[in-house]
C-alpha cells in the first residue's frame, strides 16, 4: 500500500534521519527523581485547586489537584512521599504557576483509589468516559487538551473514525516510537477502549514510514481486535498535525474553524491510548509518561518519568550536556517551546526535550522577502504566509482576515523553508492575536 | 550553565537555503553563457560584464550607505541584476552605457521601490528598455566573427531567411547580445537551476512551449518550414535567457504553479505577437516586462485553496 499523506509540508533534517537516530534505539528507562514539582496548570483552561497541604504524606495516584470547570482535568501525585511545598514555581509558560512539590520516598506506595476499573468488555461507553475524566487523561501529543472534553460527543454528532496519532513527525522525538515498540499491546488495548468510548466503528493508527519497526509491532499488537488497523504515512512534517493526519487517513477535511468532530473524526495520541489502558486495567491515573531527552546531551535517552520531573534532573540522567547549551526546547525543534529555566518540570504534555549546544544552534537574521514562494508551497493549510507576515507587521486586520490568519496551525513550515530567514510563523501568531483582539471589539 | 539560554519562537531549525545561496546558484548557472559570450565577442564583452556587475553592486552599496540602510550587497541579488543587464546588451554598447544601465536598474527600479523583493518589474529588463530607448544605435548594432551583421531575428523580420546555421545559433556563434547567443549553455544553466530547485519548471516550459507551438502554427500557416522559421525563432534572441533567467525572477513572477503557467503562456504569446507583428524583431524582454505588471493580478486569481474551505460539517 502506498504511504498516505497531505499537501504541502517540509522534510526537516531529512538527511540526518530527522534527528531521530540519536535516541530511537534507546529503550525506555524508568526514572525516579528525588523530587517532583507538579504544576496545577497543565493545559489551557482553568488551573486545578491543590487539595493537599505542606507536610502531608501522599500516595502514588492520590488526587492532589481538583479540577475547576469543564475544560480542566484532575491531577494526581506521581510519586509517594511528603509534600514539601505548595507554592508558585517556574513553568514552561514563562511565569510562575501554583505547584505541589513532593519529596519522593522512592516506595511508590499506591493510593487505595488505584485499583482495576474493569475490562474493555465489562465497562460501558459512559463508564469508560468517566474513567477518562477521573484518571486525568489529557492529549499526550503536546497540547495536553483534556481528553474527556474531546470525547464528550454530542448526540447529534457521529464519529466515523477514531485516529490514533503515531506519526511522531516532529524531528528528534522518539518517545512515541519507543512506546509503539515496547508497549504496543497496551496501545492496542487503549485503542480498543478509546474506540468504544468514542463510539467510532473503526480506529486507524497512523504511523510515519520512517518507523517500519513500529508499524510492524503495532500491526501485530492489533490482531485479535475488531475494527483496528494501521495506516502507513509518508515521512513528512507536519504529518502528525491533527488536520493533516485526518486528510491523509480519511481523505476528509475539517471545515475551516471547526474541530475534528466536524469531520466525523477524533484524534488521540498513541501514548494517550496507553495511558487509557493503564487507567482501566490497573486504575493508575495519568501520572507518568514517556519522554525523549535528546540533542546535545551526553547520552540521548527515552524515559518513563513521573509528571513533575524537572528538566535538570533528566539532563543529569542523560550524563549532562554535550557542550554549552544554547537552547533548551520543550518538545521538538519545529513546534517546541524554548525554555529560559532548565529547572521547570515536565507536564502531562511533555513528549520530549531537545537541547541545542552553541556548536549546533546558530541564530539567524531576517532579511527582505524575495517572493520565492517556498512558504506558499510548504504551507499545509494553503495559506500565503508572506502576505500574512507583512499584514501582521502592519497590524492590517483586513488582510489578516481576508487571508485567513486564523487557519494557521503554527506548524512552522513557512519559517523553516524561508531563505530570507523571516520569522513567518511567529509573525502570523502575532497576526492571530491582533485579529482576535480586533474582532472582539 | 553560566550563560543564559536563547529563547525564541518556534521553529528552532531552518533549511540551509539562504537568499545568498539562491542568488549564488543563479550566478553559477549564468557563468557558461557568459564565457561563450566572451569567446565569441572578445574581451570587450568581459569588460562590459565586469562593468555591469560592479556598477550594480556599487550603486546598491552607495545608495544604502547614503540612505543609512543596512548594506545588503552580500545577498548577491545586485550582482545577478548587473550580470543579466550586461548579458542583455550587444558588445557594441559603450561601457558607460552599461554602467548607467546597471545603476538605473538598482537605484530607480529596485531601491526606490523598496529594495529587494519590492520592485514591480525585473530591474535588468527595465534598464535594458531604458538603454534601448536612449542609445538605439549602439544597442542595435550586432557583430558576428568580428563583422557587423543583422541578428537572425532581424533577418527573419525583414522577410528573408537567416544566414546563421541552426548549429551556430545553438552553440552561440551568431549575432546577438553578449549573454543570449548560446542556447545550449543557457539551457544547461537552466537545468542546473531546475536540479538545484532554485526555479521550478512551470515558467520556462509554459513560456518556451507556448512560443514554440505558436511559431509552429505560424510557420505552417504561412508555408514556411519549421527549420527555416520556427527553430531559428526558438534559438534566436533572448528567449532562452528570458525564459530560464528573467521570467523566473522570484520578485516579479507569480507565486503558485498555476500562476506561473499562466505567466509563461502570457509571455510566450506576447513574445510571438511582438516578433511577428510588432515593430521590433525581438520581444522577449518586453513581453516579460508586461507580464511582470500583471503578476499581482495573477497572484490574486490563483491563490491556493485553504484547507477546510467549503467543507460540510458533520451533523
Amino acid at each position: 500500500m502506498k504511504a498516505l499523506t497531505f499537501k504541502g509540508g517540509v522534510h526537516p533534517l531529512h538527511k540526518q534521519h530527522e534527528g531521530k537516530n540519536l535516541s530511537k534505539d534507546a529503550e525506555l528507562r524508568v526514572f525516579s527523581p528525588a523530587m517532583v514539582v507538579i504544576p496545577m496548570s497543565q493545559h489551557i483552561g482553568a488551573p486545578c485547586k491543590p487539595c493537599v497541604a505542606v507536610g502531608d504524606q501522599v500516595l502514588l495516584g492520590q488526587l492532589i489537584g481538583e479540577p475547576c470547570g469543564f475544560v480542566s482535568s484532575p491531577i494526581h501525585a506521581s510519586v509517594s512521599g511528603k509534600v514539601i511545598a505548595v507554592e508558585p514555581r517556574p513553568h514552561l509558560n514563562g511565569s510562575k504557576v501554583m505547584s505541589v512539590v513532593i519529596e519522593n520516598d522512592g516506595r511508590d506506595e499506591l493510593d487505595p483509589s488505584v485499583k482495576p476499573k474493569g475490562t474493555l468488555d465489562s465497562l460501558s461507553q459512559e463508564e469508560l468516559k468517566k474513567v477518562i475524566l477521573e484518571a486525568g487523561i489529557v492529549g499526550m501529543g503536546g497540547a495536553a487538551f483534556p481528553a474527556h472534553v474531546k470525547y464528550a460527543i454530542k448526540p447529534e454528532q457521529k464519529v466515523d473514525y477514531l485516529i490514533l496519532n503515531g506519526a511522531e513527525c516532529e524531528p528528534f522525538l522518539t518517545s512515541d516510537h519507543r512506546m509503539m515498540l515496547e508497549q504496543s499491546e497496551k496501545i492496542a488495548l487503549g485503542a480498543a477502549i478509546l474506540k468504544k468510548a468514542s463510539g467510532a466503528p473503526v480506529c486507524i493508527i497512523g504511523i510515519e514510514n520512517n518507523k517500519p519497526d513500529a508499524i510492524a509491532s503495532m500491526k501485530e499488537a492489533i490482531m485479535g481486535y475488531d475494527g483496528l488497523s494501521v495506516a502507513e504515512l509518508q515521512t513528512k512534517y507536519p504529518q502528525g498535525g491533527e488536520k493533516q493526519l485526518i486528510k491523509a487517513v480519511t481523505g476528509r477535511e475539517v471545515p475551516r474553524g471547526g474541530l475534528p468532530i466536524a469531520a466525523g473524526c477524533i484524534v488521540s495520541n498513541v501514548s494517550t491510548a496507553a495511558a487509557m489502558a493503564d487507567a482501566v486495567t490497573s486504575g493508575m491515573p495519568l501520572v507518568r509518561r514517556s519522554v525523549t531527552v535528546t540533542g546535545s546531551v551526553k547520552e540521548p535517552s527515552n524515559f518513563i518519568a513521573p509528571v513533575g520531573t524537572r528538566y535538570s534532573d533528566l539532563f543529569e540522567a542523560c550524563g549532562g550536556f554535550d557542550g554549552e547549551p544554547a537552547k533548551i526546547i520543550s518538545g521538538g525543534p519545529m513546534m517546541g517551546l524554548s525554555v529560559a529555566d532548565p529547572d521547570i518540570p515536565m507536564t502531562k504534555g511533555t513528549s520530549g526535550i531537545t537541547v541545542f549546544s552553541e556548536q549546533v544552534y546558530k541564530p539567524v537574521l531576517e532579511s527582505n522577502c524575495i517572493r520565492c514562494a517556498r512558504c506558499v508551497e510548504a504551507c499545509p493549510v494553503g495559506l500565503e504566509p508572506y502576505i500574512l507576515d507583512a499584514a501582521a507587521l502592519r497590524s492590517n486586520v483586513d488582510v489578516l482576515q481576508a487571508k485567513d490568519a486564523m487557519s494557521c496551525i503554527n506548524c512552522g513550515c513557512c519559517t523553516y523553508v524561508c531563505p530570507a530567514k523571516r520569522n513567518l510563523a511567529q509573525s502570523i501568531a502575532l497576526g492571530k492575536k491582533i485579529l482576535t483582539k480586533a474582532t472582539k471589539n | 550553565m553560566n550563560k543564559s539560554l536563547n529563547v525564541s519562537a518556534s521553529p528552532h531549525v531552518r533549511d540551509a537555503r539562504t537568499t545568498q545561496s539562491l542568488m549564488g546558484d543563479v550566478l553559477i548557472a549564468l557563468l557558461p553563457a557568459g564565457i561563450a559570450g566572451v569567446y565569441f565577442f572578445g574581451l570587450k564583452a568581459l569588460l562590459l560584464i565586469a562593468v555591469g556587475v560592479i556598477s550594480a553592486v556599487g550603486s546598491e552599496f552607495l545608495y544604502q550607505k547614503a540612505t543609512k540602510q543596512k548594506v545588503t550587497v552580500t545577498d548577491l541579488s545586485a550582482a545577478v541584476t548587473g550580470l543579466l543587464l550586461a548579458y542583455n546588451v550587444p558588445v557594441t554598447a559603450e561601457w558607460w552605457q552599461v554602467m548607467i544601465g546597471s545603476a538605473f536598474a538598482i537605484v530607480i527600479v529596485k531601491q526606490l521601490f523598496g529594495g529587494l523583493g519590492f520592485n514591480i518589474v525585473n530591474p535588468a529588463l527595465a534598464a535594458r528598455a531604458v538603454l534601448q530607448a536612449s542609445w538605439a544605435t549602439s544597442m542595435n548594432t550586432f557583430y558576428v566573427d568580428g563583422v557587423a551583421s543583422a541578428t537572425p531575428l532581424a533577418q527573419l523580420k525583414a522577410g528573408g531567411v537567416t544566414s546563421a546555421s541552426l548549429l551556430d545559433m545553438f552553440i552561440g556563434n551568431t549575432a546577438g547580445c553578449i549573454g543570449e547567443v548560446s542556447a545550449l549553455l543557457l539551457i544547461l544553466g537552466g537545468l542546473y537551476l531546475l536540479i538545484r530547485r532554485v526555479i521550478k519548471w512551470h515558467i520556462p516550459v509554459a513560456y518556451i512551449g507556448t512560443f514554440a507551438v505558436f511559431m509552429a502554427i505560424y510557420s505552417m500557416a504561412t508555408g514556411k518550414t519549421l527549420d527555416s522559421f520556427m527553430l531559428p525563432q526558438l534559438l534566436g534572441g533572448g528567449l532562452m535567457l528570458g525564459a530560464f533567467f528573467m521570467a523566473t525572477d522570484y520578485v516579479s513572477c507569480p507565486m503558485t504553479s498555476k500562476g506561473q503557467i499562466i505567466f509563461g503562456i502570457g509571455a510566450g504569446l506576447l513574445t510571438s505577437i511582438i516578433r511577428l507583428w510588432g515593430g521590433y524583431p525581438e520581444g522577449a524582454s518586453y513581453s516579460i516586462l508586461l507580464m511582470n505588471l500583471v503578476t499581482p493580478l495573477i497572484d490574486k486569481a490563483t491563490k491556493p485553496r485553504i484547507y477546510g474551505s467549503e467543507v460540510k460539517t458533520n451533523a
